[in-house]
Parts: C-alpha cells; sequence; structure tokens
C-alpha cells in the first residue's frame, strides 16, 4: 500500500513542478521581468475593453479548438507553459505569461480582420497562437498584400504548448496507468485480475484478439502488440482529456500535428515490415494486364502514402468536429442570451440538454476513434506482413 | 490547428516514442506474457479435466462391463448349480429307486424261500403227525388179534388180485 501511495504521488508531484514553472512569470528569464511588468500595465490601458462589444461565436470556438501557449482554465486564471524558441542566438525560453500580460492592437487594410491583436515580447510577436520575429522598421506587424496573411519570419518555436501539455499529462496517465496495471499482474502471477488490472484487461484482449490477430495473424501479432496498444490507449485518454471540462479544453488529438506523428509511426513501421510480397503486390501486381498497371502502380504506390494520411485526417476531423458541436451550443445561448435575456435562458435549457446528448456521443467517439486508428494501423501491418498466398 | 507545428511534432514524437518504449519493456511485455501465461494454464487446467473426464467415463464403462460380466458369471454358475442340483437329486432318486426295487425284490426272495421253507416244514410235521396219527391208530385198531387177522386177510386179499 505504502508503495503503491508513492508511486502515485511521484508523476502528480512532477506535473505539479511542471506547471508551477511553466506558470511562473518570468523564471525562465529573470532579466526582463520589470520590464515586461511595466509594458503589461501599458497594454492593458491603451485598450479598455473595446472589442468586447459583441459576441463572435467563430473566433469563440476557433480559439477554443486550436493549439495555445497557455492552458486557459477559467475566467483570467491561465497556467502559462514555457516558450522555448530555437534562434540565431540559440534557445530562448521564457513563461508565454510573457506574451499574454503583454497584449498590443494593430490596425491594417491588407490584413484578413482590420483590427486585429497580437503578443509581443522582446523582438518576438505571438499572433493567433504563432510565433514570429518582430519587424525592426515600420509596423512590428507586416502582411502579405495578396493573401492577407502574417509576412513576419516565422520562429522556430519548440515550446510546450497546449497539446504538448496535454501529449505529457496523457503520457503520465499511461504510465501511472499501465506501470500499475503490470505491477498487479507480477504481484498476482496467474491469478484472477483485480481492480484497475480487471478494467484494463479486456481492453488488451479486446485489442489482441479482436484487432491485432484478425488482422495481422496469430504469429506475427505480438511483434505489434506493444504498438497497438499504446497507440489505442493513447488515442484514448488524450481524446477523453478533451472532454473534461475545467482542464483547459486539450484538443491533444484534434491538433493536426499530434495525429501527423502517430500517422507517421504506423507509416514508418508499415513501410519497414513491408514484406517481399507487400511490395511486389504495390509495385509489380502480378497477374494484371500490361496496360493496367501503368494505371495500378501509381495508385498503389500513392496508397501507401494515402493511407497514413486519411488516419491522419480523419482523427483530427472527428475530435476537432465534436468539440465544435459542443462549442457550437454553448455559443447559440451567448449568441440569443445577447438579443434577450430569457431567449438566452430559454436556448439554454434545450442546448444544455443537447450538449449532455453530445457529450455522451463524444465519449463513444473517443473509444471508437481510439479502435479505428489502431484497427486500420493493424490492417496495414497485417497488409505489410501478409504472406503470399495466391 | 490544420497547420502543422514542428515544436509539437517534435515534442509528441519524443513523448510517443518515450512512452511505447518505457510500457513497451515495463507494461505490455510483463502484461501479455502472464496473460498468456495464465490462458495456457487455464487451458491445461480444461484440458487435463477433460481427460480426468474421459478416464472417469472410461472406468465408470469399464466397471459397468465388470459389473456385467460378473452378473453374467454369477447367472451361469447359479445355472450350473441348478443343473448339479437337479441331476444329483435325479441320480439320487434314480439310485434310491433301484436300491428300492433291489431291497424289495431281494425282500421277495427271503420271503419267498422262508415260505417255502415254512410250508416244506409244516408239510413234514404234517406228514410225521400223520404218521404218528396213523400208527396211533393202527396200534389202536391192532390191539385186537382179530381185527389184525382181518386186516390182514383184507390186504393179502387185495394183493391176489394184483
Amino acid at each position: 500500500m505504502r508503495s503503491k501511495l508513492s508511486f502515485f504521488q511521484k508523476p502528480y508531484t512532477l506535473l505539479a513542478v511542471f506547471f508551477l514553472l511553466a506558470g511562473q512569470q518570468a523564471l525562465f528569464s529573470q532579466d526582463t521581468l520589470t520590464e515586461t511588468n511595466s509594458t503589461h500595465a501599458e497594454a492593458h490601458d491603451e485598450h479598455p475593453e473595446d472589442d468586447a462589444d459583441s459576441f463572435n461565436a467563430g473566433e469563440m470556438i476557433m480559439h477554443h479548438i486550436s493549439d495555445a501557449h497557455e492552458i486557459h482554465i477559467i475566467g483570467d486564471f491561465a497556467i502559462y507553459l514555457p516558450i522555448i524558441l530555437y534562434t540565431d542566438q540559440g534557445l530562448d525560453v521564457f513563461s508565454s505569461s510573457h506574451f499574454y500580460h503583454n497584449e498590443h492592437h494593430g490596425e491594417s487594410e491588407l490584413a484578413e480582420e482590420e483590427e486585429f491583436h497580437y503578443y509581443k515580447y522582446k523582438d518576438y510577436v505571438l499572433y493567433h497562437e504563432h510565433i514570429y520575429y518582430a519587424n525592426v522598421s515600420g509596423d512590428e506587424i507586416a502582411f502579405d498584400p495578396e493573401t492577407g496573411e502574417i509576412a513576419n519570419a516565422a520562429v522556430f518555436d519548440l515550446s510546450i504548448t497546449k497539446s504538448v501539455a496535454g501529449i505529457f499529462l496523457t503520457v503520465i496517465l499511461l504510465l501511472l496507468i499501465f506501470l500499475s496495471t503490470a505491477k498487479a499482474y507480477r504481484k498476482r502471477k496467474g491469478q484472477a485480475p483485480k481492480g484497475l488490472q480487471s478494467f484494463m484487461e479486456p481492453m488488451i484482449l479486446f485489442i489482441r484478439d479482436e484487432v491485432a490477430i484478425p488482422s495481422i495473424g496469430a504469429k506475427k501479432a505480438d511483434k505489434f502488440m506493444p504498438f497497438l496498444l499504446t497507440i489505442f490507449f493513447f488515442i484514448w485518454i488524450a481524446n477523453m482529456l478533451g472532454l473534461i471540462p475545467f482542464i483547459g479544453g486539450f484538443n491533444i488529438t484534434g491538433t493536426l500535428s499530434v495525429t501527423l506523428v502517430l500517422a507517421a509511426i504506423v507509416f514508418i513501421i508499415t513501410t519497414v515490415n513491408g514484406n517481399r510480397h507487400y511490395w511486389s503486390h504495390i509495385l509489380w501486381p502480378s497477374g494484371v494486364p500490361l496496360p493496367i498497371k501503368f494505371i495500378l502502380v501509381p495508385i498503389e504506390f500513392a496508397s501507401i502514402f494515402i493511407k497514413p494520411l486519411v488516419l491522419m485526417i480523419r482523427l483530427t476531423a472527428n475530435i476537432t468536429a465534436g468539440h465544435i458541436i459542443i462549442l457550437a451550443f454553448v455559443s447559440l445561448i451567448l449568441i440569443f442570451g445577447e438579443t434577450s435575456e430569457a431567449a438566452g435562458y430559454g436556448v439554454g435549457v434545450g442546448s444544455t440538454l443537447f450538449m449532455i446528448f453530445m457529450f455522451f456521443i463524444e465519449l463513444l467517439v473517443a473509444f471508437l476513434q481510439a479502435y479505428v486508428f489502431t484497427l486500420l494501423a493493424a490492417l496495414y501491418f497485417g497488409d505489410a506482413t501478409q504472406e503470399a498466398h495466391h | 490547428m490544420l497547420s502543422v507545428s514542428f515544436g509539437t511534432v517534435i515534442w509528441s514524437t519524443i513523448a510517443f516514442l518515450l512512452v511505447a518504449f518505457i510500457l513497451a519493456k515495463f507494461a505490455w511485455k510483463p502484461i501479455l506474457a502472464s496473460i498468456r501465461e495464465r490462458e495456457d494454464s487455464i487451458d491445461d487446467a480444461l484440458n487435463s479435466a477433460k481427460k480426468a473426464r474421459e478416464e472417469m467415463s472410461n472406468l465408470q464403462a469399464s466397471n459397468e462391463n465388470l459389473l456385467k460380466e460378473a452378473r453374467l458369471e454369477r447367472d451361469s454358475m447359479l445355472k450350473d448349480a441348478r443343473q448339479t442340483k437337479d441331476k444329483i437329486i435325479a441320480e439320487a432318486k434314480a439310485k434310491a429307486e433301484g436300491e428300492y426295487d433291489k431291497i424289495v425284490a431281494s425282500a421277495r426272495d427271503t420271503i419267498n424261500t422262508e415260505k417255502q421253507a415254512a410250508i416244506t416244514e409244516i408239510k413234514h410235521q404234517v406228514a410225521n403227525l400223520s404218521i404218528e396219527i396213523a400208527e396211533k391208530v393202527i396200534r389202536e385198531e391192532l390191539k385186537s388179534t382179530d381185527k389184525q387177522k382181518e386186516l390182514i386177510e383184507k390186504y393179502i386179499s387185495e394183493s391176489k388180485l394184483n
């Protein structure tokens, strides 16, 4: 019991320290402390809430599903994450609170939105959650006249963003859950599962017996089981984290960068494990007339890349869509609330009921998408390792 | 959301590979191994239970066979015994009857001989008695010389005829 407790405590304290560090203002660069505070005050005085006149649902939703450099909990309370920039002068590390406490507003006829706001710290500007070098001469932010997009040079941003923090949280949860499950297996060797172990075992067996073995075959499935289990539980827990309110509204698996990595790993494993039969099937399919080969081979070759791409987009789109729907129902209340209070309350009831319904659907989707991703990955592995049978 | 950030890519790659490696080594390997071990032991247990059941039924069948055989043997033994008994009884009966007949026959013979002897004895006695009686009668008759002369005369006359 004692060892179990200390095991649980350790990662939590680590996590707490991590977020404390991230949230500590100017912990990473103390020399700029005074400067920040002064500009912070200025920035807020300059622009009294003038753009808070009407609620913009689209902006609110995009803000919530986008990656950010802070974890916004509620109201003014946010956890500021560390910004890590790789510049010509080497690494530059500081808290994102420097940015968020230093808001600037600008106007440009070239920009998509004529009035925009950005954050500035040192030589960097944070615009729409991307970090650029501030222009030395003229406006700090310049826009491309044709596309209306920002023309500043981008900084190589290695920051711990909201999604990265979410991934770390997922990783910690995964380690916590499964290392203790593994411990239970060691302790209760040959006995029936108990507690957390008995909750996880059916899942593990489900992945083994319903996903890996039918797709890959009993003999070769063992080799891929660790990866399939990791990716299934990683996606599932990440999906679930996105559904928990008041922890910052993570959208980990709805972030393209994350699903890109997962899909790329699937692609690499598939390609590395591809046997003769797999490659010959793609590059020179047997039993097909020569002219058809010229059509088929490019299609088959493209499918190597399309398959993981589809994996990536499906997961991102599904999870993001779920978040958008729930946020849209929240927005509905606020929009009606703006016209009249009664309408806001009226719509609120229906919206809330529908949101509860959507939450249940999202719980299902969280599992389903993890399952689908794992199943398809297993099918691709199965394709790659299949022996010739015709 | 729909743009790829290299920082996120790098961090997620590191984090995912790390967790995949740690879990593969310290969680999935022991978990899958012990699940397999348990499944194997359950399989073994089920197989041996099945085997035991088969053995049990085999044993039962052989028991039944044995019982059946024993019953048959008992029946045949009983039959034999009955037959032997009947035979013995029949033989005894036959022997007894023979003996009885023999005894009866010898008895009858003895009776007959005894009877014959008795009859002969009686005949002797009767002859002796008759002779004695005849002697006595003749003595009485021949007490007077007249009578003797008369009789002699009679017999001589009769013998002259011949």
